[in-house]
């Protein structure tokens, strides 16, 4: 249970999401924000309320409805010198802004030979589980984690989301910064005063474990620690890693977890061929195939385009902790 | 195409300019030409793997050049302005080792020729993705206004293909909605590689569509370097005073094929490019100067001979320097050290 501190409070991710952002709009006249609906509405999950009355509309920049120049015009002004935090109003909506994101912001820095630079950071949220629908629940990540010159970090813990989101504006290169929609107003936390930085590229072991080693990210992280501490009754032990960030990744964090379990589970809620759980099993089986005592498995969406908008089809694509531990045990098991 | 303008009109308005002026926009353009054609040469010795062309574009880009204040304004051009290039300020030599993908290349000898970029010079770095540029021009934009920094402007241009791109109208649109200090300069060449004007929009005159947008618009003989110096200075000097934005179409024609990769009698005939070049506006502009004795015939042969060294001097020397060293494909992907995901 979350406990404020005389030099903490307890806040959920949004709640984060926007006492970070108002904290670096107070120390750096740089930083813009640019958006669908972040002025005058405060962003469609109220994460920037009333920041236009603070900060002025040439700070906080209701943009028309459309993405590609949201993110293309953040990008124009990184190069000039601002410090640009585009928003995607959600994650589903980001497609037409993926030649700004992989083409452009991400290449910049890399075809200009150093000589040109994007500091932006964007954000969105993304994820299932609320009733999205086909357009407002999808996980990009796989999308933009192939391409190097990005950075893309996926926090689920109100702390983390304060540490990253600082670690994301100061950062000199772009930044994806994916915000889990379900786990705004769930998950709450101690977040400490004052500012802090994460690392981008840090692994987080959430609990500590022997027999089986549980790597996630986002929701899924929180579900997977309700599994573990499931089992945790029955004796069995499970480490659970919270990755973070998707790229950079964490390499070292994960095989000194598997080399010590022996066995490795990969849970998340985008699907699975050629998702994250793909590259970190690649890399494991690269790395460490003879440390292992049993395959390794992958628990992920189905090979569908998305979850449906009927409570059926949304359950029947999301995983859930009771399916978690079902896969762990077996794992533990075997 | 009856509806398409055709460069007619010649003028001896000097439009403020000097006579030095006058000449620096003629060397320009006499410059680029020769660039142009040695970038191709040295593609048929085998030399170097590919080529760009700008033949047709000289007195638009060296008019334009004309009017960009340095070390003020910023210039976000696409890959076939090699004469505003130059106008602002590089140098034959670094067009000659962006040509020969050199190591000391702005970009290191990683983007194809004519992708330049220079922080010294105000050139932003591009990609070679039509209308990805514009918004980057209109951020920067907004980054002049949003600092104050008045009497500066961006200066962003593209083809007539570029204008069929969603980004740029979205870019046209946030530009005029917050009255950026920013020219939109439309090279219309008539051409999208292969595809003429007529099945690429269907109104074939670009600054009509400034109305729709709620900014200036207006058209000009882009074979005439004073007309586009007229136009692009008034736009430049309305942008940095915080008039906002302009969409400027300077008329012009492909004299080359796209590229060295393309053969353009696929698609058009030798006759059409040659009633084109009838209004070649580099032999047009040095009869106005000699018609108008700015330059007497001695001084334009010495200046094309000077021109004719100085692209000698620039290929040799930029030929004998150095590719990038194999190891430098693992630089700049993040700031600092980086270790390759392997």
């Amino acid at each position: 249970m979350a406990v404020a501190t005389s030099s903490s409070q307890v806040l959920n991710n949004v709640e984060a999401v926007r006492a970070t952002l108002y904290e670096a709009l107070k120390a750096d006249d740089k930083v813009v924000i640019l958006g669908e609906d972040v002025g005058n509405r405060g962003n469609v999950f109220l994460i920037t309320k009333d920041f236009v009355k603070e900060f002025g509309t040439e700070r906080i920049i209701d943009t028309p409805i459309a993405e590609a120049s949201i993110v293309g015009i953040a990008v124009g002004m990184a190069m000039e010198g601002l410090r640009p935090i585009a928003e995607i109003q959600f994650a589903d909506f980001i497609y037409p802004a993926f030649n700004q994101i992989v083409g452009e912001a991400a290449k910049t820095r890399y075809r200009s030979n150093g000589e040109y630079t994007v500091p932006m950071v964007i954000r969105t949220p993304y994820g299932g589980g609320v009733r999205g629908a086909l357009s407002h629940s999808v996980s990009v990540e796989a999308l933009f984690y192939h391409v190097p010159g990005l950075k893309i970090v996926v926090p689920s813990f109100p702390a983390d989301v304060k540490g990253l989101l600082n670690a994301a504006i100061d950062d000199p290169d772009p930044v994806l910064f994916l915000e889990h929609k379900k786990t705004y107003r769930l998950i709450k936390g101690e977040v400490p005063d004052g500012h802090y930085v994460i690392p981008i590229g840090k692994a987080n072991v959430k609990k500590e474990g022997s027999q089986l080693t549980v790597v996630s990210y986002g929701l899924y992280v929180h579900w997977a620690l309700e599994a573990a501490n499931q089992l945790e009754g029955d004796g069995m032990s499970v480490e659970v890693i919270d990755l973070r960030s998707v790229r950079p990744m964490d390499k070292t964090a994960i095989l000194e977890s598997v080399r010590k379990t022996r066995k490795l589970l990969i849970i998340h809620e985008d699907n699975k061929f050629g998702g994250i759980g793909a590259e970190i099993s690649a890399m494991v089986a690269e790395e460490a195939l003879f440390d292992l005592d049993a395959p390794i498995r992958r628990l992920a969406a189905p090979d569908v385009p998305a979850m449906g908008y009927a409570m059926p089809l949304e359950e029947a694509y999301m995983s859930s902790p009771a399916k978690m531990a079902e896969a762990m045990r077996d794992m533990v098991k075997f | 195409m009856a509806s398409t303008p055709t460069p007619t009109r010649r003028t001896l308005e000097r439009h403020g300019l000097s006579d030095e002026q006058l000449k620096t926009i003629f060397r320009t353009m006499l410059l680029q030409r020769q660039l142009d054609n040695r970038g191709f040469q040295l593609n048929r010795q085998g030399k170097v793997p590919f080529a760009l062309g700008s033949e047709g574009h000289e007195a638009l880009q060296a008019g334009a050049a004309m009017a960009f204040v340095r070390g003020q304004d910023i210039l976000a051009p696409y890959y076939r302005d090699l004469g505003l290039s130059i106008g602002i300020g590089l140098s034959p030599y670094e067009i000659m080792l962006s040509i020969f993908a050199r190591a000391d290349d702005h970009n290191g000898g990683r983007q194809f020729p004519n992708h330049y970029s220079s922080k010294r010079a105000g050139l932003m770095s591009f990609s070679s993705i039509l209308a990805a540029h514009i918004p980057h021009a209109v951020g920067a934009a907004y980054a002049f206004k949003y600092r104050k920094e008045t009497g500066r402007a961006v200066l962003v241009t593209f083809g007539d293909g570029t204008t069929s791109e969603g980004e740029w109208h979205e870019s046209m649109n946030f530009a005029a909605v917050h009255k950026l200090p920013i020219v939109f300069l439309c090279e219309n060449n008539q051409w999208a590689i292969s595809t003429p004007l007529a099945l690429q929009m269907g109104q074939p005159n670009i600054y009509k569509r400034a109305d729709g947008y709620g900014m200036p618009g207006e058209q000009f003989d882009g074979f005439d370097p004073l007309a586009t110096y007229d136009a692009v200075s008034r736009a430049m000097e309305r942008a940095r005073n915080g008039g906002g934005p302009t969409l400027l179409e300077g008329v012009c024609y492909r004299f080359l094929a796209h590229s060295t990769d393309d053969n353009d009698m696929t698609y058009r005939t030798r006759e059409d490019v040659t009633e084109r070049r009838k209004g070649d506006p580099v032999p047009r502009f040095e009869n106005l100067l000699l018609e108008s004795d700015i330059m007497n015939a001695e001084q334009v042969a010495a200046m094309k001979q000077d021109v004719l060294r100085e692209t000698n001097e620039a290929t040799d020397k930029a030929e004998a320097m150095p590719f990038p060293a194999a190891d430098d494909l693992y630089k700049h992907v993040y700031e600092g050290a980086w270790e390759p995901w392997q």
